[in-house]
């Protein structure tokens, strides 16, 4: 049972097929002799789980289950849980127990499902490997000598081992999408301000979003279900009426009209990867969909912005870290400077303070107009390109990745080596909008994603175009041991 | 541009961060990259381009000025590196 998507569990455990606590067993059972290996989670919650099944089970018999009840899932280790540990990957908040729960961990659990754990991720989201977390690297599924992608790489390894029935995830610049289509799975990253940040440790203000990683669209639909909405915990969080993600499904799409940013089909593009998403394009053609060509004219100019905007608002996020009130202190400081200075350089990895140093310099004095605010000009331009063939089409779509994963260690030499891999994903960011990464294809025995792009808070049409191609291929259906 | 080892120093100690002597090489290298990077922006023009702060170009929303938090300052130091009868100790700042 623990290998079928989270729809699939949702219905069975109504069925009475299977309870929770049932499920939650086997799926700790194979997280106690998997995760070694893959170092997907980096705690596992036993008791809490059981005891989180256990009443589930308990509020079934009662008739009183909802469709998510009993359902375990795991949380990306930036999420606050109350009386668990919430690291970010880092040392620097290894010793952190949050006195509260975020607002989406709270959702979750108001819904009744079941926490198994916090999976590992980047040191503060930041990474495209999940090679930077202060816990070792997370193992593809597909190929253990493979990265998973980043920054939600235990997120991405622990639902396509089947460690967990879906996950949570954040993206900041493609942090959900980026590990989904090198895992073989569905992610989602909803319009900034659809989902609370509150109680997700910051990394980007302006751009983090909370998402998910699953099995399928219509997975992705049941938990972005229960994270939507306003929250005034959150002043960013946006008040526009959430819709049920589960009921568009199933519209046909015929008339969709599919803009092909050409921008995302040129140089640097793997050759098999790009006949996966033409093949995919061909098929959304079968399903009546409508394609043209448009054109991103400044998307080129999407990483540099970013590593302005991101690495600025990091350097001024991360200065809450200053060892007084919680997370990492160094031994025996001799005065506050050194306190705060030898605290931050033992607690944060090089990637990390790496950010930080480009981010102040970015903020300095005299530098503010030549960095901070021409990136954001090249914001407003990005964001222009987009609405611009949102006047013309429906959704976007393209690569999500110009290749398949990478090994472990491949990509570390020079860090923009490593920023260039999100290339396509980062620019959805810099706008705000909604976007998925769906799988399409294998290359070598390795999957390929296909990314979806759609006006503001248009979720519940990128979650229909997702779940029809899903209806029409098996792609979404492959796992590391069948892929035939 | 290279990055000085002066202007280095500098934002490490506006980052409050320590930076070995490898350390500093490192990040003078990387730093950079990324600086040219980034320097990319500089080959559009966008002077009469208003900058975009929040992605949706929305406001902050507001709220009545209320009390909603109770008082936590237990529960909110007991995760603190050191505490003393509700207050945060941090070495000695006055002599």
């Amino acid at each position: 049972m623990i290998d079928s998507g989270l729809a699939q569990i949702s219905r069975a455990l109504a069925a009475r097929e299977v309870s929770s606590v049932e499920l939650t067993q086997e799926y700790l059972a194979r997280i106690e002799k998997e995760n070694s290996n893959l170092n997907a989670y980096i705690t596992v919650c036993n008791e809490l789980a059981l005891e989180q099944a256990n009443a589930a089970d308990a509020v079934r018999s009662k008739g009183e289950a909802g469709a998510f009840t009993g359902i375990p899932i795991a949380h990306k280790d930036l999420f606050c849980t109350a009386g668990i540990r919430t690291s970010c990957g880092s040392r620097m908040l290894d010793n952190f127990i949050s006195p509260y729960d975020a607002t989406v961990v709270e959702r979750f659990k108001q819904a009744g499902a079941v926490t198994l754990g916090k999976t590992n991720m980047d040191e503060f989201a930041m990474g495209s490997s999940n090679e930077t977390s202060f816990y070792g690297p997370v193992k593809n599924p597909w190929d253990h000598s493979l990265v998973p992608g980043g920054s939600s790489g235990g997120s991405a390894a622990a639902v396509a081992a089947r460690l967990c029935a879906g996950a949570t995830a954040t993206d900041t610049g493609g942090s959900i999408r980026q590990p989904a289509s090198f895992t073989g799975l569905t992610g989602l990253k909803p319009t900034y301000g659809r989902v609370s940040r509150w109680g997700m440790v910051a990394f980007a203000s302006s751009l983090d979003q909370a998402g998910t990683l699953t099995q399928s669209a219509e997975d992705a639909a049941m938990m972005l279900n229960v994270m939507a909405g306003l929250d005034q915990k959150d002043s960013t969080c946006s008040d526009v009426s959430v819709d049920d993600y589960t009921a568009g499904l199933d519209k046909p799409l015929k008339g969709l009209k599919i803009g092909l940013p050409k921008e995302h089909f040129s140089e640097g593009l793997n050759a098999e990867v790009e006949q996966c998403i033409r093949d995919a394009i061909s098929e959304y053609e079968k399903l009546g969909a409508s394609i043209q060509e448009i054109s991103l004219p400044n998307s080129h100019l999407s990483v540099s912005a970013y590593y302005v905007i991101a690495p600025a608002e990091a350097s001024a996020n991360l200065s809450r870290y200053d060892a007084v009130r919680y997370g990492y202190r160094c031994e025996n400081p001799v005065d506050l400077e050194d306190m705060y200075k030898r605290s931050r350089s033992e607690g944060f990895g090089a990637e990390v303070k790496r950010r930080i140093m480009v981010g102040t310099y970015a903020l300095s004095a005299g530098y503010y107009d030549a960095y901070y605010r021409k990136a954001q000009k090249i914001r407003r331009l990005i964001k222009d390109d987009f609405q611009q063939a949102f006047e013309e089409v429906d959704v976007i779509i393209g690569p999500t990745s110009p290749h398949t994963a990478f090994p472990i260690g491949a990509q570390n030499d020079d860090p923009v080596t490593m920023y260039l891999e999100d290339i396509y994903t980062i620019a959805v960011n810099l706008a705000g909008l909604p976007g998925m990464s769906i799988p399409s294809g294998l290359v070598n025995g390795l999957p390929v994603g296909l990314q979806i792009v759609g006006r503001d808070f248009s979720e519940a049409q990128l979650l229909n175009v997702a779940h029809q191609f899903q209806l029409a291929t098996d792609w979404h259906t492959k796992t590391p041991d069948n892929q035939a | 541009m290279p990055i000085e080892l002066e202007d280095l120093e500098n934002i490490a100690h506006l980052a409050r961060l320590h930076l070995s002597e490898e350390e500093k090489s490192e990040a003078a290298s990387s730093m950079s990259n990324i600086l040219k990077l980034i320097d990319q922006m500089q080959s559009v023009d966008t002077d009469n381009v208003t900058p975009l702060a929040h992605p949706l170009d929305s406001v902050q929303r507001l709220r009545d000025d209320e009390v909603t938090e109770t008082n936590k300052r237990d529960a909110l130091q007991k995760i603190a590196p050191e505490t003393d009868q509700g207050l945060f100790l941090v070495p000695k700042v006055i002599e």
